[in-house]
């Protein structure tokens, strides 16, 4: 798919955007599975999150474990490690690709699940092996959690 | 599960098709669903004859076409789909039909139960229509897969009621 994506649209940038928008629709109903699986409860704060991803959302879905690490002051930003990424095996990127990121899909992902769950997200690969780094990392940004909107105002 | 081999979750590859079909046919190419639909099936054929060259790695090459084919209806299908293609059927001039009484990725597609004998056929083709979308990508990995192994074919395919389908292989001579 990302090489007909490449064919398409010849854009290395634009290829990247569409993953993240094809990711971004597949997880607000991604999170729909996941809580019906997962049996978690709802997580208290963003570190929480961050664990609940890593443990339980990546191993259930890509068959993966992730470290969280490299938290800021404020613990609205970390990293995510994969220990392994089965989204490229078999996969190299050429020279004409560099600026691919060809995993971004789950960016999209991520932010989309979170969203669900009333948490607005910034979502990158912060080192990519296909693109010669030693590992696979997210940095995960929260940047606001939304207040859930109900449909009827109770005073109305 | 096969030592070395590794598995995602059903989900995600649901999620991966649905969204494929919806960049492509609702997204990038709404008012042209022929390009969308070559394009899909490019997809699938790429990842046809990829597919066809890992799980042949260990087999000694393939005596003639049937056997090719009943390669496809057999283990192809039950690696890519978890079951085999229930009924394969031929003229013996080249043209085979395949059919899937339980496509998997059309049990979950539905459309909504009709009132009056009139709308029940539009719900036919509404759920042909609708359907049809997601069949691009498994002709294009039947036609890359027969492509692979030495038959060069043109691959249709035809709901003929949800979640039945078949596949229709033409043999280029």
């Amino acid at each position: 798919m990302v090489r007909q994506l490449l064919t398409d649209f010849e854009d290395v940038e634009e290829v990247n955007k569409q993953l993240d928008t094809m990711g971004y629709n597949i997880g607000i109903r991604l999170i729909d599975d996941f809580l019906s699986k997962a049996n978690v409860t709802r997580c208290s704060e963003f570190r929480e999150t961050a664990d609940v991803i890593a443990k339980i959302g990546f191993k259930m879905f890509l068959g993966v474990t992730a470290t969280v690490s490299n938290w800021n002051a404020d613990f609205t930003e970390c990293s995510l490690v994969l220990d392994d990424n089965p989204l490229v095996d078999f996969v190299e990127l050429p020279e004409t690709c560099q600026g691919l990121y060809y995993c971004n899909v789950l960016c999209g992902v991520i932010r989309g699940a979170l969203e669900m769950v009333s948490m607005r997200t910034e979502v990158k690969w912060a080192r990519d092996m296909l693109r010669g780094d030693d590992a696979y990392e997210l940095r995960l940004k929260l940047i606001e959690h939304v207040a859930e909107e109900y449909p009827y105002k109770d005073d109305d | 599960m096969r030592a070395g081999s590794r598995e995602v979750a059903e989900s995600c590859l649901d999620g991966i098709t649905m969204e494929m079909v919806a960049t492509y046919c609702d997204r990038l190419h709404s008012s042209k669903p022929d390009l969308a639909a070559r394009r899909i099936e490019a997809i699938g054929f790429q990842v046809g004859q990829q597919l066809a060259e890992r799980y042949t790695r260990d087999r000694p090459r393939f005596t003639d076409h049937l056997e090719v084919i009943k390669f496809i209806c057999k283990d192809f299908w039950a690696e890519v789909f978890k079951k085999q293609i229930d009924n394969l059927k031929t003229n013996h001039r080249g043209v085979f039909v395949l059919q899937d009484t339980r496509f998997r990725w059309l049990t979950r597609i539905s459309v909504d139960s009709p009132l009056t004998p009139s709308e029940a056929n539009n719900t036919t083709l509404a759920a042909a229509q609708a359907g049809g979308k997601y069949l691009y990508f498994p002709c294009g990995l039947i036609r890359g897969a027969l492509t692979n192994l030495g038959v060069p074919c043109a691959v249709s395919a035809e709901i003929a009621a949800l979640p039945a389908c078949s596949f229709i292989i033409r043999i280029k001579v």
